[in-house]
C-alpha cells in the first residue's frame, strides 16, 4: 500500500510537469481576475477568498482526468482491481497520493496568492485552512466522476460538468468560513465544521462510489 | 402483479399497451380542469394580481423537477442492488423529463419573479440550488449518450445519480436553511397549509395534473427506450450474422469513396 502510494506519488509528480502545472494554471485562474473586475484592491481583498477557492476547484479539476485513465490505458488498473485488495482502499491511496502532489502544492501557494488579491494576515490564515481541510473533499468528489468517466476517450470536459455541481457546497462552506472569518469571528465555527463534515463523508462516499464505476468499466 | 413480473419487456410493454390510453385520458381531463380552475375559478391576488396564476405551472413543475431526481435515484437503487432490467430504462427515461421540468420551473419562475421581485434572476438558495439540478440533468443526459454500451452507462449513471441525490436533499431544505429571497414552504407543513383553500384547491388539481402528466410521459418515454434498445439488438444481430456480405461491399465501396 505504501508502494502504491509512492509510486502514485511519482507518477503524477512526473507526469506533464505534475505539481507545478497545476499551480501554474491556479496563478493564472487568479491573474486574469483583476482583468476581469478590474485592479481595485478593495474590491479584490473581498473577494479575493472566493476567487482563490475558485481557482484551487478548477486546478483541481484539471489534472483529474488522468487519476484513473493513465493506469486504464497501461492495463494497471486492470491488476489493481484483479490483485485481490479492496478496490476502495487503493482508490483512497490514489486519491490521498494525487493530493499529495496537485492538492497540497495548491494550499501551499495560497499564502503567496493571497497577497496578490489583496488580503490581510488573518484571511490569509483561514482561506489556506480552508483549502488544507476543503482540498482532500473536491480530489474525493473528483474521484467519483474520474471513476465514472474511465472508459470514454475524451472524458475530462464530462467529468468537470459532473463534478461541478457535486463541488458546490463544498464551495459555499469552504468560501463561507473563509470570508465570515475576516467579517465576523464568530461565524467561522459552522461552516468550517460543516467543511470539516463535508470532507469526512467525501472519505467515505468517494472511494465507494469510484471503486463501483471502476469495477463496472473493468466489465 | 409484482415488480418481478415486470421484469420482462414484453409484459411490460403489453401493459403499457393497455394503460396508457386511459392515462392520456387521464392526464388531458386533469390538466384541463386544472388549468380552468386556475385561469378562471381561482382569485386574484391582493397583493400580485394576475401574475400569481404562474404558480400553478411554477409550483408543480418544480416539484416534478424533484420527483423526476426521486425516481432516477429510485430506479438507480433498482438497477444496483436488484440488476432489474426495467429500472435501467427507467432512469434514463425520467433524465431528460426531469431537465424539462427544471426548466419549466426556472423559466416560469423567471418571468413571475419580474414583476414580483423585479429581476429574471437573483442568487437566492433556492434558484441556484434549482439551477445546480438542472446542470446536474444535463450532465446525466451527456452521461447516457456518452457511453455505447447500454448496460455499463446503467451502472455507472446509477453511481453518479446517487452520489447526487445530496444536492436534493440541499435544494429541498435550502429555503429553510438559508433565509433569502425564495418563500419558506406554505403548503406542507407540520401546522397544516398556510394557503387559502380558494387557491389550494386549483394547486393540488394542477399538482395531479402534473404527476399524471409525468407518468404518462414516463411509460411512453420506457416503451420508447425499450424499442430503441430492440433495434439496436436487432441491428448488432443484423451485423454479426452477415459480416461477409457487408465486408465485401464495404471493400467494393471503398475504392469509389476514395476517387
Amino acid at each position: 500500500m505504501k508502494c502504491l502510494f509512492v509510486r502514485e506519488y511519482q507518477l503524477a509528480n512526473r507526469v506533464g510537469g505534475g505539481a507545478l502545472i497545476g499551480v501554474l494554471f491556479f496563478l493564472a485562474v487568479v491573474t486574469i481576475f483583476p482583468f476581469g473586475v478590474g485592479p481595485d484592491m478593495i474590491l479584490l481583498s473581498r473577494i479575493g477568498a472566493a476567487i482563490l477557492w475558485i481557482g484551487a476547484l478548477l486546478a483541481t479539476l484539471l489534472g483529474l482526468d488522468r487519476l484513473f485513465q493513465a493506469d486504464r490505458e497501461d492495463g494497471s488498473l486492470e491488476l489493481l482491481v484483479m490483485s485481490g485488495r479492496s478496490l476502495e482502499l487503493v482508490v483512497l491511496i490514489k486519491c490521498a497520493a494525487h493530493w499529495a502532489a496537485t492538492g497540497l502544492p495548491l494550499v501551499l501557494a495560497t499564502p503567496v496568492l493571497s497577497l496578490f488579491v489583496g488580503l490581510d494576515f488573518q484571511s490569509i490564515v483561514l482561506v489556506t485552512l480552508t483549502l488544507l481541510v476543503g482540498a482532500p473533499a473536491l480530489t474525493l468528489v473528483g474521484a467519483v466522476g474520474a471513476g465514472v468517466t474511465v472508459s470514454m476517450r475524451r472524458g475530462g470536459v464530462l467529468l468537470s460538468i459532473l463534478v461541478i455541481p457535486l463541488a458546490i457546497p463544498i464551495l459555499i462552506f469552504g468560501v463561507s468560513a473563509a470570508t465570515a472569518g475576516a467579517i465576523d469571528s464568530n461565524n467561522f465555527l459552522v461552516p468550517f465544521l460543516f467543511l470539516c463534515a463535508l470532507t469526512l463523508f467525501g472519505l467515505v462516499v468517494g472511494p465507494l462510489a469510484a471503486a463501483a464505476a471502476l469495477r463496472v468499466s473493468g466489465d | 402483479m409484482t415488480l418481478y413480473d415486470l421484469a420482462n419487456p414484453t409484459r411490460f410493454l403489453k401493459l403499457v399497451k393497455v394503460l396508457l390510453p386511459w392515462l392520456i385520458v387521464a392526464t388531458v381531463a386533469a390538466l384541463a380542469v386544472g388549468l380552468y380552475f386556475a385561469f378562471f375559478v381561482a382569485p386574484e391576488d391582493y397583493q400580485q394580481g394576475q401574475t400569481v396564476r404562474i404558480m400553478f405551472v411554477h409550483v408543480p413543475a418544480a416539484q416534478l423537477a424533484l420527483m423526476c431526481y426521486a425516481m432516477m435515484a429510485l430506479s438507480s437503487i433498482g438497477s444496483l442492488v436488484w440488476k432489474h432490467p426495467l429500472a435501467d430504462v427507467s432512469a434514463k427515461a425520467s433524465a431528460p423529463i426531469g431537465a424539462a421540468f427544471t426548466f419549466l420551473a426556472l423559466f416560469s419562475g423567471a418571468i413571475w419573479g419580474k414583476p414580483m421581485w423585479g429581476t429574471f434572476w437573483v442568487w437566492d438558495a433556492r434558484l441556484t440550488s434549482f439551477l445546480v439540478l438542472f446542470i446536474m440533468y444535463l450532465g446525466i443526459i451527456a452521461l447516457w449518450k456518452a457511453i455505447e454500451d447500454p448496460i455499463k452507462a446503467a451502472k455507472v449513471n446509477a453511481i453518479i445519480t446517487l452520489v447526487g441525490v445530496i444536492n436534493v436533499v440541499i435544494i429541498k431544505f435550502s429555503v429553510e436553511w438559508w433565509n433569502t429571497l425564495h418563500q419558506p414552504p406554505s403548503i406542507i407543513r407540520a401546522d397544516g397549509p398556510a394557503i387559502h383553500s380558494s387557491i389550494l384547491i386549483p394547486l393540488g388539481l394542477m399538482a395531479l395534473a402534473f404527476v399524471l402528466l409525468f407518468v404518462t410521459l414516463h411509460l411512453m418515454s420506457m416503451r420508447n427506450e425499450i424499442m430503441r434498445r430492440r433495434i439496436r439488438a436487432m441491428r448488432m444481430r443484423a451485423a454479426s450474422v452477415a459480416p461477409a456480405a457487408s465486408s465485401s461491399t464495404v471493400t467494393k465501396a471503398a475504392p469509389a469513396g476514395a476517387r
